[in-house]
């Protein structure tokens, strides 16, 4: 008797999840629009549950002579609770020594400014910083701000816009609009692989509508629970020639961090 | 030379339980830079005995030991300056030497640190845990390192932190060879107290700090020997004796973080043995973004002081001000920034202009400068006794 109420229930539950699954499918999506949202919204949700991370990253900045200076930062992540809110964030330097020690807290919104704070070590001073500078350089990179933080799915309106090869894959194409405030680009090109849903490269619009920069991701590598993660990023400014490469080494997941270690109060006791 | 509160029993023992702590353990992480400063003043000198070198060196070592482990962490960080005029320049300090213990919402830090409280920029009101090293700037901005014991709780309803503060750190005060002084040089080896336990009587703090939305908020409790020294001329008028009051303050610190505009306020309320009295700054910065289609930043920052304490306080030049500043980021590899700040005083019409340059010099050093102008102090004035004592300052730093 007990065993039957058990059966129905899981048929019950394979049935609603099929059907959800199958509602949520590209078949479903008519026009671009609802396509392109589908296609960046199975490749966010190819995230869900890696719950925490933390990664070791060198940041390589190359100006247009091909002069090189890094910078060796560390990154935490909180995953978010549900797609209305976004992931929680620490970033902290280690290198220029002049600046090691300097910390970057955000906790990403969807379409509201992120709420940001910098912790100085010099002067062992947290200060809240408006976080409408999205556009601005990232420690005199080719990253903006909004690059780091703006990779909510709701932070953009999507548009299916053709499918192309990329490298060793076929890729959708997607068009994507800011729909935040303060972007400082018109529009992004994404192309996103058809195998494993990942972000292979992105072509970044200024506000005048011509080509910024151009974002190619490299070194995709998946995890035990089953997320993949980019280990090589390079950003190319095609108006000035400058760009940043990304070079991550390995992530690790689940590990004992809590709301509580992405607070501002942690900010000084970093270290 | 200034040096180590080595006299404090209490302090020998934190520091030794620091180093045995520490001596175990093989993974420190070590950092260490050394400044080069080249101060040149403008003017003649205006009091005598002050040297008339128109140069003033010195160099400043930090080292940095560092060690964390899964829920622990320490930290010992000696400072050492020595300067080429004046003695009471020199120093060696210790601004961090502790042990800290972290439990899911708790902290425990034993030994010597360094805390900043606040939000503004022309002043520091609220900010009180630690003794400011006046000798190496007159921007308050240099701290002696604090012996305490501290506690801090994390909950989502914000951060607590108590503090116990059993030794007083005196305040540090150009020597009689020195330029920014008083006209009669301070006197640091016969400090007096209000408090009979003089330097170890035991000081408490308390801070709440938090946010809601868009407003970052801090209030704040301090009952001890107050920072700031009255200073009483000695018996034979050679010398000015530092005297530090027992006083019971009230501090509160606000931020709101606009698109484009930060506002700031902070109070104190404080009563000493003589007086009560409020002091209060307040503005914003104004911050336009990628000026010209450039990645430089241009901040606009205007702040108004008051202070009302009574003549027989400690001086403060920050009383009665009006203060405007424009701040410029360049956001290049290099990191270069500029600060170009004026206070006015709208009683006195005291003025002083301030600058402050930096930037970063491929990956292992820094150059930095600063200069620091005074006009318009009438003999019996706040800044009168420093006017003569303009300064372009150049500081090459090298990091390791």
């Amino acid at each position: 008797m007990k065993r039957k109420t058990i059966t129905t229930y899981l048929g019950a539950l394979g049935l609603a999840v099929g059907f959800t699954i199958f509602l949520a499918g590209p078949a479903t999506a008519n026009t671009p629009q609802e396509q392109g949202f589908e296609i960046a919204a199975r490749s966010d949700r190819s995230d869900v549950g890696f719950a925490n991370s933390k990664v070791e990253l060198q940041m390589i900045l190359r100006n247009a002579a091909g002069q090189e200076s890094t910078r060796m930062l560390r990154i935490s992540t909180l995953e978010k609770a549900d797609e209305s809110v976004g992931d929680k964030s620490l970033v902290l330097f280690d290198t220029p020594r002049d600046i090691e020690g300097t910390a970057l807290l955000s906790h990403a919104k969807i379409l509201d400014p992120d709420d940001q704070w910098l912790f100085l070590p010099a002067l062992k001073r947290v200060k809240r910083i408006a976080s409408s500078n999205k556009s601005g350089p990232f420690v005199g990179s080719e990253f903006a701000f909004e690059d780091f933080t703006a990779i909510e799915l709701n932070k953009f309106d999507y548009s299916h816009t053709g499918i192309e090869t990329c490298g060793a894959f076929q890729c959708d194409v997607l068009e994507r609009l800011p729909r935040y405030q303060n972007s400082g680009y018109s529009k992004q090109i994404s192309w996103v692989d058809q195998q494993v849903f990942q972000l292979r490269k992105v072509e970044f619009y200024d506000r005048r509508g011509d080509l910024l920069k151009v974002l190619e991701l490299g070194d995709y590598r998946q995890y035990d629970n089953g997320v993949w993660r980019a280990h090589k990023l390079t950003m190319k400014n095609l108006q000035t020639n400058k760009e940043t490469d990304l070079v991550y080494q390995e992530y690790a997941f689940n590990l004992d961090l809590k709301a509580n270690d992405f607070v501002k109060g942690r900010l000084s006791r970093l270290r | 030379m200034n040096s180590l509160p080595i006299k404090s029993r209490l302090f020998q023992v934190i520091l030794l339980w620091a180093l045995v702590a520490g001596a175990g353990r093989a993974d420190w992480d070590i950092a260490s830079n050394i400044d080069l400063t080249s101060r040149t003043f403008i003017e003649d000198p205006r009091w005598p005995g002050q040297d008339d070198q128109t140069t003033q060196l010195s160099v400043a070592a930090r080292a940095e030991l560092r060690w964390r482990g899964d829920d622990a962490r320490a930290s010992i960080i000696p400072y050492l300056r020595k300067d080429a005029i004046d003695d009471e320049r020199s120093l060696a300090d210790l601004q961090e030497a502790y042990w800290a213990q972290e439990a899911e919402n708790f902290e425990l830090l034993l030994g010597v640190n360094t805390v900043f409280w606040g939000v503004t920029e022309s002043v520091h009101l609220v900010d009180i845990i630690n003794q400011t090293d006046a000798a190496a700037d007159i921007d308050g901005e240099d701290k002696l390192g604090q012996p305490m014991i501290n506690l801090e709780v994390q909950r989502d309803w914000g951060l607590l932190s108590a503090y116990l503060l059993p030794y007083f750190r005196e305040r540090t005060f150009a020597g009689a060879d020195g330029r920014l002084r008083t006209p009669i040089p301070v006197d640091t080896d016969n400090a007096r107290y209000e408090s009979s336990a003089k330097e170890n009587h035991l000081d408490l703090a308390l801070r709440y700090s938090h946010y809601v939305d868009s407003v970052d908020f801090g209030l704040s409790i301090f009952s001890g020997t107050s920072r700031e020294a009255r200073l009483l001329a000695n018996a034979d008028g050679s010398g000015l004796i530092p005297y530090y009051d027992q006083i019971d303050q009230i501090g509160v610190d606000l931020q709101y973080t606009g698109d484009s505009w930060l506002w700031k306020v902070e109070t104190i309320a404080r009563e000493t043995q003589n007086d009560s009295f409020a002091a209060a700054v307040g503005g914003f910065e104004y911050t336009y973004y990628q000026v010209g289609d450039s990645t430089a930043d241009i901040g606009i920052l205007l702040e108004l002081q008051y202070d009302g304490r009574n003549d027989g306080e400690p001086v403060t030049l920050a009383d009665n001000d009006l203060f405007a500043g424009v701040r410029l980021a360049l956001n290049d590899t290099q990191d270069m920034t500029l600060l170009v700040g004026s206070g006015y005083d709208l009683k006195t019409s005291e003025t002083y202009l301030n600058i402050e340059a930096e930037r970063r010099l491929g990956n292992d050093y820094q150059l930095e400068l600063r200069a620091r102008f005074f006009t318009n102090a009438a003999p019996g004035d706040n800044s009168y006794a420093i006017e003569n004592d303009d300064y372009l300052q150049l500081r090459l730093s090298r990091y390791f």
